[in-house]
């Protein structure tokens, strides 16, 4: 696995939001197309909670599509035969950045729940470093969207002008209610099972696979629209004529939760679930500065473009229309549209053409406005 | 670009901070921004025209005016423009003042329901006015409001908000409207171009 995964070790100490100071650790990263002489085609891409490096061609860990293969790759939306697109894995996540699966060189054993409880803060701090390790002072443009966007907002508070463009999708500057509470549920299903242990699974080299199958589940409901899972499932059965008084995945949507619960059980850490959960729940980017998210905006070069999803109601266009209201109340340069869609908050993770027009044509005008900045 | 166009911006003066309501396409704002050096925002309810600007590398904001305005400081940019979109909102007035709140100073173009040819529609053929400014029909206009030069001349003094120029347009020519030719130039200007403060 490991001769697969690039990795950067984090030397510079950096102290987390709980308090705790770390250094020397694993730092997970790919890298997509090439930095030009100029250097004013760096796109640097944040993940969102399942998500991991590996943005686009085959993932080199399982064999499947990379996880935005629609908007990535050569003559995609963001053309990596023009752009370098860099992604790395979050901290607290399992495809080899520093995590609760990794090793405690105190403990010589998993770190557990004996990992600390990190933050999108946290997250972002720590990829930084890696734009000086690939000697990029700053990037034509950072993407992401749900977590993977609210991620972007922090780097942007947190690291102003670091990035000439940026482009939220589907997220907010904090977790609502609802999303804690969905989040809630996918913990409470991990630690409701009982081969879970307290998070001491690794140690017999087990996965509590019913309960993070159910958080899977979850956060599937979650990603498609009632209208789009209807149309897509209806009440069709699974293929039967009839019930069958049973249990049994009678329904094709039942059978389709199922599936996508156990396949995401085979590459997926349930410990690092619950460590991103909770960096997500606990993101208000407003009670990181005194003046809110005024202040959290102030002085912003960045071009922001937010996208949202008529039918997502994970992060609503209400929502994203708040982060808008903040951009503009600090008196940043932000555009926003809504694009109309039935998919859900799955949107940006599929074909959707309108989506992936728009974000083309915001990238590659940024790209001209920025070589002219540069000139 | 659009005669109206030319005139709003040798309204403006360089360099300063514009927001377009009803952007459209962004023509305008592409014009402000190349002869004027103007850092320009818009706001637009059309889906597609919002792409287009997006695709242009403007700045815009996909929304409604009639009920979006809110999310603008105060005073937060020198200019606010509205383009002959003011008789399409419910609520004229309240979208008007928040236009001030925003804005140091706001331009209007009202299409004039004054004109000549409007008036004739209505006095000879006895039918509502279809013109190349007023190309809808009395079922599908998405004018609520319509109004003439004068009224909205008098809507400004009696709502006492500072009338600083006025301009008429017509199909060859622009002229000054004060308050001494207002009943000609209201019969004569197909849209009126107001820059208030």
């Amino acid at each position: 696995m490991s001769e697969k995964i690039k990795k950067l070790n984090v030397s510079k100490p950096l102290v987390l939001d709980c308090k705790k100071t770390v250094k020397d650790f694993p730092l997970a990263y790919e890298t997509y197309g090439s930095l030009n002489k100029n250097k004013d085609n760096a796109i640097l891409i944040f993940h969102a909670l399942t998500g991991d490096q590996f943005v686009s061609g085959t993932n080199p860990i399982t064999k499947k599509d990379g996880w935005w293969v629609t908007a990535v790759g050569p003559g995609k939306a963001i053309d990596t035969n023009k752009y370098f697109v860099i992604c790395a894995n979050v901290i607290g996540g399992c495809m080899g950045s520093w995590g609760p699966k990794e090793i405690d060189k105190n403990t010589n054993e998993a770190y557990g729940l004996n990992f600390p409880v990190i933050t999108i803060k946290d997250i972002v701090k720590s990829q930084e470093t890696l734009l000086d390790h690939l000697g990029i002072n700053k990037l034509l443009c950072a993407a992401g969207g749900s977590m993977g966007g609210m991620q972007l907002l922090q780097f942007c508070a947190t690291f102003p002008n670091k990035t000439f463009s940026a482009v939220p999708i589907a997220c907010s500057t904090n977790h609502s209610a609802q999303n804690i509470a969905l989040n809630e549920l996918a913990r409470q299903a991990i630690m409701a099972d009982p081969v879970w242990d307290n998070g001491k699974y690794l140690k017999k080299n087990i996965q509590p696979k019913n309960g993070l199958a159910v958080a899977r589940m979850v956060g599937h409901i979650s990603y498609l629209s009632e209208k789009g899972m209807q149309e897509k499932f209806g009440r069709k059965l699974q293929e039967k004529a009839d019930y069958k008084f049973s249990f049994d995945a009678d329904f094709q949507v039942e059978s389709y939760l199922r599936h996508q619960g156990f396949a995401f059980v085979e590459r997926f850490d349930a410990n690092s679930i619950l460590y991103i959960t909770r960096a997500m729940d606990y993101f208000d980017l407003s009670r990181q500065f005194e003046g809110g998210l005024v202040e959290a905006f102030k002085n912003q070069k960045t071009k922001f473009l937010i996208i949202s999803f008529s039918s997502d109601w994970l992060y609503t266009t209400k929502e994203n229309k708040d982060t808008v209201i903040a951009l503009n109340a600090a008196g940043a340069d932000v555009s926003f549209a809504e694009i109309k869609t039935d998919k859900g908050h799955d949107s940006f993770l599929v074909n959707e053409p309108e989506f992936l027009k728009t974000l083309k044509g915001f990238i590659d005008s940024m790209h001209i406005k920025f070589k002219n900045e540069k000139k | 670009m659009k005669k109206e166009f030319r005139v709003i911006a040798d309204l403006l003066p360089r360099n300063i901070r514009v927001l377009d309501v009803g952007c459209g396409d962004g023509s305008l704002m592409s014009h402000l921004i190349k002869e004027k050096n103007i850092e320009v925002r818009g706001l637009e309810i059309v889906e597609e025209n919002v792409k287009k600007c997006i695709y242009k590398g403007l700045s815009v904001i996909e929304g409604n005016a009639e009920t979006e305005l809110h999310q603008f400081p105060t005073k937060s940019f020198d200019f606010v423009i509205l383009s002959q979109t003011l008789q399409a909102f419910y609520n004229p007035e309240k979208v008007l003042k928040d236009l001030l709140r925003i804005g140091k100073s706001v331009i209007i173009s009202i299409p004039n329901f004054g004109y000549w040819k409007v008036r004739t529609s209505l006095l000879i053929f006895g039918k509502m006015p279809v013109t190349k400014t007023l190309p809808n029909s009395w079922y599908n206009t998405p004018n609520l409001h319509m109004c003439t030069i004068k009224d909205f001349f008098d809507f400004c003094i009696e709502k006492k908000i500072n009338i600083n120029k006025v301009v008429g347009v017509n199909e060859e020519t622009t002229s000054e409207i004060k308050k001494s030719n207002l009943e000609i130039k209201n019969l004569f200007s197909k849209v009126g171009i107001f820059l208030l403060k």
